[in-house]
């Protein structure tokens, strides 16, 4: 079998890497951020601590999985297994490099878009099968946050899609041959990050699980792996939106020829991965109002704008 | 308009950047096992018993310490030698109760009861916290290296008459004092 879109072991490879870079985040993220707070973070067991996501998954596996009695017993198990396969069922369009990927379609953008809109189903079943009065607010709160959300992230991306004229994400990176999109699109960039931010949920837009507020949110009840699979559906996420950002504006695996193409798109998505993080050391958390009005009322008739204009310049050339 | 980009947009910006400059800062963390922290010579930790320059035990059973303890954590019972000094025949700390607020040593009359910098203590079984007396006597002189209460205290005992301590004057007959 050889290394090209689409065969077994291709699909095997991107299964197992996104899976187990998504489990070391966990170390990644606490080593980041205690870097950031002037701490050294985990780094007792292993080199550098990276058994770390070891001890962790031996943790989470060992853990009592309860399921609550008052609990709806079906939608509260579905739930968190829905995120897992929402998000690693995107990762099927995702471009890795020239001959790594596991799908061609020429729907992609709108396959992921319908995805993520899925993965909203998950936190509010999570939260509502709960019957726990956090839990229920948290879910509130998500389904809140992700469709409006949805809305402007969705509109952000076609200023791309207008300038590539095509949904498929591999044409899209071969459309930035010459010029990465970030430079005639960078509104629209920083209109998709922070939209990825929320719709991923975390911080500082991490209002549906804001611990000081409403314990962990949709997953209170949670525990065990169950729990973890929430914990893991969220690193997939980050992961998942780095590599969007990197495929759709930075020129997914293209760079300088001394690194093979994998590589170049590793190194992006990684300096975005870190770039997440750094926002959870340094930025706090909105207020639930504040984070609706500034969704409404700032980024959609901004990301409206720049559709427009887009539009415009694409139509006078 | 001005005022709106400046208040969200740049202070987000410029905390990235401030919180992205700490990487670069050394943590100020100490990984204590590995790496001892410097600990004051006057820390107030474990308790110990001291002994004189001659190598016997200073403490003279006074029960000073135990009444001045907050919690109530130190037991001794007085027993008395053939020469007449007096000792503790058991000395008993319970440092699961101990504060170390090191009380006892000023009241001690005799510098017998020490505190210093160890604070590495912990114990798998809580019944281990109770130390006796042979656990807490040590064989030097602690911080007072040429204190011996007998050599100056006015207490008779056997090779050693009133008014032989040092610096002691000779006892005085009050009857012959009479004008």
């Amino acid at each position: 079998m050889a290394l090209e879109v689409g065969s077994g072991l291709t699909i095997g490879l991107i299964l197992g890497t996104v899976i187990v870079v998504a489990a070391m985040l966990i170390w990644v993220e606490r080593r980041l951020l205690s870097f950031w707070q002037e701490r050294l973070g985990p780094n007792r067991v292993g080199p550098f601590g990276l058994l770390q996501v070891v001890a962790d998954m031996i943790k989470i596996f060992t853990k009592e999985d309860w399921v609550p009695p008052f609990a709806d017993r079906v939608s509260f198990i579905i739930a968190p297994a829905i995120i897992m396969t929402v998000i690693l069922l995107s990762f099927a369009v995702i471009p890795f490099a020239p001959n790594i990927g596991i799908i061609e379609s020429n729907i992609g953008v709108l396959f992921i878009l319908a995805m993520a809109s899925l993965g909203a189903y998950s936190v509010m079943l999570g939260g509502l099968s709960s019957d726990n009065k956090y839990a229920l607010l948290g879910s509130l709160r998500a389904a809140a946050q992700m469709v409006s959300y949805e809305v402007f992230m969705g509109i952000s991306l076609l200023g791309v899609v207008a300038l590539s004229g095509s949904f498929n994400l591999r044409t899209i990176v071969e459309a930035q041959e010459g010029m990465w999109f970030v430079v005639p699109q960078f509104v629209g960039f920083v209109i998709f990050l922070i939209a990825g931010v929320a719709e991923s949920h975390r911080l500082p837009f991490d209002i549906p699980e804001a611990e000081q507020e409403i314990c962990a949110g949709y997953h209170t009840e949670y525990s065990g792996m169950k729990f973890g699979m929430f914990f893991v559906g969220e690193y997939l996420g980050l992961v998942l939106v780095s590599s969007l950002i990197t495929v759709l504006f930075f020129g997914g695996w293209m760079g300088p020829g001394f690194l093979p193409p994998v590589v170049w798109f590793a190194v992006k998505s990684g300096v975005f991965i870190a770039f997440f993080i750094l926002l959870r050391a340094a930025i706090p958390r909105p207020r639930y109002d504040q984070l609706m009005t500034y969704g409404w009322l700032f980024l959609l008739p901004l990301s409206l704008i720049n559709l427009l204009v887009t539009g415009a310049v694409i139509l006078s050339n | 308009m001005y005022s709106l980009i400046k208040d969200t947009l740049l202070s987000q910006v410029v905390t990235l950047w401030g919180v992205f400059k700490k990487l670069f800062v050394k943590a100020d963390t100490v990984e204590y096992p590995d790496q001892q922290p410097y600990m004051f010579p006057r820390w107030r930790g474990r308790i110990i018993l001291s002994r004189d320059p001659d190598g016997e035990e200073r403490c003279v059973a006074c029960n000073l310490c135990a009444v001045a303890c907050p919690v109530d954590c130190i037991a001794l019972q007085k027993g008395e030698m053939e020469d007449g000094r007096w000792y503790p025949e058991f000395f008993r700390i319970n440092f699961s109760r101990c504060i170390m607020c090191g009380f006892c040593e000023e009241a001690c009359p005799t510098n017998a009861i020490q505190l210093t910098p160890d604070f590495e203590m912990a114990e798998y079984v809580r019944q281990d916290m109770v130390w006796e007396k042979e656990d807490l006597l040590i064989s030097g002189c602690g911080k007072y290296h040429d204190y011996n209460f007998y050599r100056v205290a006015g207490k008779q005992i056997s090779g050693k008459d009133k008014g032989e301590a040092l610096n002691e004057a000779k006892p005085v007959n009050v009857r012959s004092l009479m004008p």
